[in-house]
């Protein structure tokens, strides 16, 4: 493994920026994930790429273990915490500082704006993932297939999602996707 | 005497420790599979009751629009408001610490056995769901926005789909562009 500080440096700086970019939540963030691991960097493939997506989706915790998972792929434990401190250091620090003084501004009429102008960002930016983890994915019609059965399942109906991700282990197993 | 300060959240319970608090956001976290919003809302509301309905509602508006992940921002802001700079590092670390400890261990795992065939096809099958997991996490976010009255927002989210998700445009020039963009017009349309 070539793990140099510059490979440190290059996963400390790609994520921390990255993360201010990452409005709606670290899924937000996918399309970038994807296109600097894949496209631009050449860590991983398409389909590692859309493994680690599904690994970090069954570990129970934040959605932004992704990145722990990119980190590692790249250089190991180090590249883990490093990536996954990038990824939360700035955005913490801001957020402790605009807690403090968000209450004071509770009635402030752009703050109103802020929050509307942001809304529809997140759901482009989310529906942007959800094309892109499906394009990684989709290696056979029958994981399409899998991949729409699923949205329409858990649009339609409240469960945990584990039962489906047993079910959809279980069809790839036995060759069916 | 009036033992309330201002800044703190008017919670029904005492003012947990330090102890407590990493205890519930190390819980949280290990519950939540895929995303972690609806159980910090049963620990923090319903369970410990450190919150009413209102104010997390409140501290999770918040943040959904700051950048970076929701609720790693959500356990900052919560455990600053209860213990200052120790409260948003505990409830930090609890609700991240066992979760990278977890997937870094099934990355290890990912590296040696990763390519033995029958886990190739186990991963096929859940990559696909995991896809259409986050497709209808798409399709409820944009439920509102679909049933209002088309206009400029609707423009704005179209942009972003084509731009970051088809055209694979960096998301930084897509952001520079539309964020502001997307407040004038949010600005404009409330007059």
């Amino acid at each position: 493994m070539k793990d140099d500080s510059g490979t440190l440096l290059t996963l400390a700086g790609y994520f921390a920026l990255m993360s201010l970019f990452a409005i709606g939540g670290a899924n937000a963030a996918v399309p970038e994930m994807h296109r600097l691991a894949v496209d631009v960097m050449h860590w991983m493939t398409d389909q590692q790429f859309a493994n680690m997506f599904a690994i970090a989706q069954v570990t129970p915790g934040p959605n932004v273990l992704i990145v722990t998972l990119i980190g590692y792929h790249v250089a190991g434990v180090p590249g883990a915490l490093v990536t996954t401190l990038a990824m939360c250091g700035p955005t913490c620090i801001f957020a402790f500082f605009v807690g403090r003084v968000w209450d004071r501004f509770k009635d402030a009429p752009w703050r109103a704006v802020i929050q509307a102008g942001l809304v529809p960002i997140s759901i482009g930016l989310i529906a942007a993932s959800a094309l892109v983890v499906a394009r990684a994915s989709a290696i056979s019609w029958t994981a399409v297939g899998l991949t729409l059965a699923t949205a329409m399942l858990t649009y339609k109906f409240r469960f945990n999602p584990l039962w489906i991700f047993a079910v959809a282990a279980l069809l790839g197993l036995f060759g069916a996707i | 005497m009036s033992e309330t300060a201002p800044a703190e959240p008017a919670s029904t319970a005492p003012t947990p420790t330090l102890l407590e608090l990493f205890i519930a956001f190390a819980t949280i976290s290990l519950s939540g599979f895929g995303g972690v919003l609806a159980w910090s809302r049963r620990m923090l509301v319903e369970e410990r009751k450190w919150m009413t309905a209102q104010e997390f509602n409140e501290a999770y508006a918040l943040c959904q629009f700051l950048p970076g992940p929701n609720i790693v921002n959500l356990s900052v802001v919560f455990g600053r408001s209860i213990r200052g700079v120790p409260g948003a590092l505990v409830a930090l670390v609890g609700l991240i610490g066992p979760g990278v400890a977890i997937v870094t261990f099934f990355g290890f795992l990912y590296a040696v056995f990763g390519d033995i065939d029958a886990l190739q096809r186990m991963f096929t099958g859940v990559a696909a769901a995991a896809a259409g997991l986050v497709i209808s996490t798409a399709a409820k976010m944009a439920g509102p926005l679909v049933s209002q009255r088309f206009g400029g927002a609707h423009l704005v989210a179209a942009a972003a789909f084509v731009a970051i998700g088809l055209l694979r445009w960096p998301i930084y020039w897509v952001l520079a562009v539309l964020v502001p963009a997307s407040f004038a017009i949010a600005w404009w349309s409330r007059r």
